[in-house]
């Protein structure tokens, strides 16, 4: 599915945000439209995880606006529960409920928050466990699985809330070499499905395949932005030509 | 000792039976005072935070056998001198007041380190979905921390069942006072306190299996 430049689904302007005295964004803005994948690369510690958490105020942005689908998230009076609602965010540990099965871990918010009844919640749950394959791990428990397996139910868990745009923190970084292809097969089914999505990864290839847009940033600031075939084969930035002579 | 048994031993159970009535209750006050304060030293607000470590760090830093006399003899004098009030606390009274609040601060810390000893990517996930924070804390955090907490948790009730034996000093009729009776007229201490010794061991003893199986169902079928 193509990209909506009509329908702007995050908008970010000049975002800052400091833990201390120490500046982790400086000054960032974006937009991300319907539809759209959006890769952030970055050495680490540039702020790219930082970026991603403020989206959905996991971190608390110290200055600037994010707007999240027409909802100004930013907003002290911002009813964050309702936005977060549909926004999905997948980490890098997984953090799946470890007192939960894996049933109960994508039922658990759909039944709390009161999105559907039991019975149409587990419904889902199985649908959502069979599009990522591992329908048959619907009673075991996290510790029981593989770390690809664990990431693959996490996606699942976010997905059981429909939500409009998905946040990738670093999906496949905690993951043994073998297990990466099975995420991110997950993931370019989502984005062929036409998800919004926001990717922070080291996975330079997946990244040329599947992002629509490609944002690096380095220090608090996005210093190239581009398709994948500009930013990474061609960067301009000394600092980005560096970074992709070293990954490459 | 048999003599001692025969003659003593309806009065000494019926003092245990104080001693557990203390316990029990105490107990229950202390799981609430140390849910309340481990909440407040958990939750992102200095002001709370500072609360529940001042209460801790007061009921630390008292010996209870002070706080016994303090809230036995103390209160009421100052309220009758301040307010002629005749109000006084039974020592049933004063004693689960002393108990709750020295193992509720207890309490509080083993509840504040089991919700800590959870990963905070745990609140972080379930707040991502949109769920409310006494929420995720319900349904993912606290079943994660009791688990972790329920050693603990076992220990700390089991020395406040002993610790019932200082509010002896305040005239409440449990083992210890009861058994200091019994050799003020037979003066056998030997026998007496080696009969009541053997009383606290039984009793603790049976608590702390029935506590050991709990926490194994609890823990049945998971890592």
């Amino acid at each position: 599915m193509a990209v909506n430049k009509n329908n702007v689904k995050i908008h970010v302007s000049h975002l800052k945000k400091n833990f201390g005295h120490l500046e982790v964004i400086k000054d960032i803005s974006t937009d991300i439209y319907e539809g759209e994948v959006v890769v952030i690369l970055g050495p680490s510690g540039s702020g790219k995880s930082t970026f991603l958490r403020c989206i959905n105020r996991l971190e608390e942005p110290t200055g600037g606006e994010i707007i999240v689908d027409g909802q100004t998230i930013t907003d002290k009076k911002a009813d964050l529960n309702k936005i977060r609602e549909n926004i999905g965010m997948v980490f890098q540990h997984f953090n799946l409920f470890n007192n939960l099965n894996v049933l109960q871990n994508l039922m658990l918010a759909p039944v709390q928050l009161k999105k559907a009844s039991k019975e149409k919640a587990k419904e889902e749950a199985m649908a959502m466990l069979k599009k990522v394959g591992l329908a048959d791990k619907a009673d075991a428990y996290p510790h029981q699985l593989s770390g690809g397996q664990k990431q693959r139910v996490a996606i699942a868990r976010s997905l059981c809330m429909n939500p409009d745009i998905m946040l990738f923190d670093e999906p496949t970084s905690a993951l043994d070499p073998e297990m990466v292809g099975e995420v991110l097969q997950v993931m370019k089914d989502l984005a062929a499905e036409g998800m919004t999505m926001a990717i922070v990864t080291h996975e330079i290839g997946f990244a040329r395949e599947v992002a629509d847009r490609v944002l690096f940033i380095d220090d608090g600031y996005i210093i190239e932005e581009g398709t994948p075939q500009e930013v990474i084969l061609n960067p301009k930035e000394p600092r980005a030509i560096d970074f992709f002579n070293k990954v490459l | 000792m048999a003599d001692i048994i025969s003659v003593y031993g309806k009065l000494l159970l019926e003092a245990m039976g104080q001693t557990l009535i203390m316990a029990f209750y105490s107990l229950i006050f202390a799981s609430i005072i140390g849910l309340i304060f481990g909440m407040l030293s958990v939750l992102k607000s200095k002001v709370c935070n500072v609360i529940a470590q001042v209460f801790v760090d007061i009921i630390r830093g008292v010996p209870m056998i002070v706080l016994a006399f303090f809230v036995f003899f103390g209160i009421p004098y100052a309220l009758k001198n301040f307010f002629h009030s005749t109000f006084t606390f039974t020592a049933l009274q004063a004693g689960i007041i002393c108990l709750s609040l020295n193992c509720g601060a207890y309490m509080s810390e083993i509840i504040r380190a089991g919700i800590q000893s959870v990963d905070v990517g745990q609140m972080e996930a379930a707040r991502s979905l949109g769920i409310p924070y006494w929420k995720a804390m319900q349904k993912v955090v606290l079943p994660q921390a009791i688990r972790t907490m329920i050693p603990s948790i076992i220990n700390q009730f089991i020395i406040t069942l002993k610790d019932t034996s200082i509010l002896s000093v305040i005239g409440f009729p449990e083992l210890v006072n009861a058994a200091q009776n019994v050799i003020a007229i037979n003066f056998k201490s030997f026998q007496v306190w080696f009969l009541v010794g053997v009383m606290y061991l039984i009793v603790i003893t049976i608590l702390s299996k029935i506590a050991k199986a709990l926490e194994r169902r609890m823990n049945r079928g998971r890592k």
